[in-house]
Formats: structure tokens, C-alpha cells, sequence
């Protein structure tokens, strides 16, 4: 039920969006094209302005991932997996799921096609990926996209948080598909 | 941090090619991956013209400010350095509603919108901002009411409950945020970081 009006609030959203916001501008007599052009001209400078921190940070990612050192990680942390109760297939989804997007849609399509998308790896890995973010992706477009250097304490908050959820998500799925 | 973390990527990649005696996948990993970069950028100048076009409709007909004033009492206590009302809560608010009903799409322009706005607020400074660093740990750690790619996954794989996951991801998402607020407020109360 809750999620049917979920779908539903989200399959409106855009379309409401686009007709709400113009028909309220125009009622305050503003004039809506052309202030829609000149925000959309922001766009491009945004979206070009980001291209240098994004082409760094992908091309060191896929180098990465590229080279297999993802297994030696794993390898690295396979004792503290045990100690979590994390199943070893899912953690190599969790080290990249800050990096990558793309590269976790493709693990985790990955894993439910070996396991099935309601076999226990593929409930956990279907929660994970709902539950963290791509912490460095945003990091890197949304300070790049206002020339920021220097984070200061943000990505140690951002990955708090993503590991916390990774933990959850475990613990979660442990207690309620086990 | 990110310099240590982008040059440990790096690295660690190179020198694991070179052990395994694969080292030719780093130079096609490289190359191929900064063409992709620029054509994800190229992708993303139609959806941010679209979104901040219909911002700006919104920035000008008085409508983010409505919404800021609504969420001024949130927005005063996680934002104390922003003068409430500013044009960047209006973004802040689009982008984590965005976030929250799982329209990845429009939330990144919004928050980019954001971004911009507080940059404003700190002198277009290199450093970023605290209102910054509470941004993003909101961004990043946000709750999800509705992971839609990954609903869309199960469905593909023919999943008997594709949207079982649902409530886990809630209650995950809500954990993961509480650590995020809680964190970013400790960084920028007590830890050496924070504003004198």
C-alpha cells in the first residue's frame, strides 16, 4: 500500500513539477521562457565546469577496477567480514558503492543473476545498493562544480555514513531474510 | 583525504596490473574511462539546462523562498551560517526531496544549484564551506523512501517481491543519516575543523 503511493508520488513528480512551477511563475508575472533560458544557460557552464573532476576521478576508479586489485582488498578485509557476518560476495560491492554507480548496478545485476534476485546475496545486495550512496561521485561533481579543493572533514562523514548503512543493511537483512 | 584516496586508487591499480602481468588494462582502463567522463558530462549539460531553467522560473516567482520559509525551523538549526530565506535552502530542499523519492536526476542539478549558492556565501573560496560539508553529509547519507534503479533491477531479474527491500532500505538509510547529521554537527562543533 505505502508503496503503491510511493510510485505513484514519484511517477508525478517530474510532470507536476513542470507544470506547477511555470503556471505559479506566470501568475506572478514573471516571464517564464525567458527565465527558464537563462537558467538553463547555467546548465552548460555547470555541467562543463565539473568535465576535469570527473575525468580524474573515473579514469583512477577504472583503474582499480580494471587491475583485479579489488579482490586483493577483499582479501585484506575478509577477517573483519567474518566478524560482521557480511557474506563474501557482497563485499566487493560495498568498497566500490562509494566510487561508482555504474560499476555496482553491474555487480549487483551480476549477483542476481547467479543467485536470483530473491535469494538472500541478492536481497542483501538489492538493500545495499538502496541504502548507500556514491559518496566520492557527488563529492566530486558538486565541489567541482563550484571549484572546492579542499573538503576538509566532508568525505569522513560521507563514508561514515556509507559504511553504517553497508553495516545496517547487513544486520538488517541477517535478522529479517535469514 | 581525496588526494590520498585518488592516489591509492591509482597505485594500488598499477602496481596489481603489473604484478599480474596485465599492466596493457591500466592504459585501456585510462583511456577509455576519460572519454567516458566527458560524455557523461556531455549528457548532463540537457537535464541541468532543463532543471535549472525551471529553478530560475521558480527563484523568480518567489517560490523557493515560500518553501524556505516553511522549512526554516529545520533549516536554521543545520544551516546556521545560511540567512534563512536564502535562495540556497530552496535548492538544498529540492535536492533532498529529489533524493528521498528516488529521482536521481533532477537531485543532482539541484544540488549543484546548491552548491553554487553556498559558494556564494563563501567568497567562491577553494575551501569548503561548513554549510558545504552539512550539505553533502545530508546528500550523501540521505533516506530513501523509494530506491527505484534497484526495484527496477529485481523486477528485470523477475523477482517474486521486488519491492521486499523497501522497508530494509528505509530503516538503513534512516541509521545512516542519523550518522551523518550527528557527525557533521560533532566535526563542526568540537572537532579541529570547526569555524572559530
Amino acid at each position: 500500500m505505502l508503496y503503491h503511493i510511493l510510485t505513484e508520488v514519484s511517477r508525478w513528480a517530474i510532470p507536476l513539477l513542470l507544470l506547477v512551477i511555470p503556471i505559479y511563475g506566470a501568475w506572478r508575472r514573471v516571464p517564464v521562457y525567458e527565465a527558464f533560458v537563462e537558467g538553463a544557460e547555467e546548465g552548460f557552464t555547470t555541467a562543463i565546469k565539473i568535465m576535469p573532476f570527473l575525468v580524474g576521478m573515473m579514469v583512477a576508479i577504472s583503474v582499480f577496477r580494471a587491475s583485479g586489485a579489488m579482490q586483493y582488498l577483499s582479501l585484506v578485509l575478509s577477517p573483519l567480514t567474518s566478524i560482521l557476518d557480511i557474506p563474501a560476495e557482497i563485499l566487493p560491492l560495498g568498497i566500490m558503492r562509494p566510487l561508482s554507480g555504474s560499476a555496482v548496478l553491474g555487480m549487483t545485476s551480476e549477483l542476481m543473476k547467479v543467485y536470483g534476485p530473491d535469494s538472500f546475496i541478492g536481497r542483501l545486495a538489492s538493500v545495499m545498493q538502496g541504502t548507500t550512496d556514491t559518496t566520492f561521485f557527488i563529492l566530486t561533481i558538486y565541489f567541482g562544480s563550484v571549484g572546492v579543493k579542499k573538503y576538509r572533514y566532508s568525505v569522513i562523514t560521507g563514508l561514515s555514513a556509507d559504511i553504517t548503512g553497508f553495516v545496517a543493511a547487513v544486520y538488517i537483512c541477517n535478522l529479517l531474510f535469514k | 583525504m581525496l588526494n590520498y584516496i585518488w592516489l591509492f586508487l591509482l597505485a594500488a591499480g598499477i602496481l596489481v596490473a603489473a604484478i599480474n602481468g596485465r599492466v596493457e588494462v591500466v592504459t585501456d582502463a585510462a583511456l577509455n574511462s576519460a572519454r567516458d567522463a566527458v560524455e557523461l558530462c556531455i549528457n548532463l549539460i540537457g537535464v541541468m539546462a532543463l532543471w535549472l531553467g525551471i529553478m530560475k522560473i521558480a527563484e523568480r516567482s518567489g517560490l523557493v523562498s515560500v518553501l524556505a520559509r516553511w522549512l526554516k525551523p529545520v533549516t536554521v538549526r543545520l544551516f546556521p551560517s545560511v540567512p534563512p530565506e536564502h535562495p540556497a535552502l530552496g535548492a538544498i530542499i529540492m535536492n533532498l526531496s529529489a533524493n528521498i523519492l528516488g529521482l536521481g536526476n533532477a537531485a543532482t542539478p539541484f544540488g549543484m544549484k546548491a552548491m553554487q549558492e553556498l559558494g556564494k556565501l563563501n567568497d567562491d573560496s577553494e575551501e569548503a564551506s561548513t554549510a558545504m560539508c552539512t550539505f553533502l553529509a545530508l546528500n550523501t547519507s540521505c533516506i530513501t523512501l523509494l530506491p527505484a534503479t534497484i526495484i527496477g533491477v529485481r523486477l528485470s531479474f523477475n523477482s517474486n517481491n521486488p519491492v521486499e527491500i523497501v522497508g530494509p532500505c528505509i530503516m538503513a538509510t534512516g541509521l545512516s543519516m542519523l550518522v551523518g547529521i550527528s557527525l557533521d554537527y560533532w566535526f563542526r562543533s568540537y572537532s579541529r575543523w570547526r569555524v572559530r
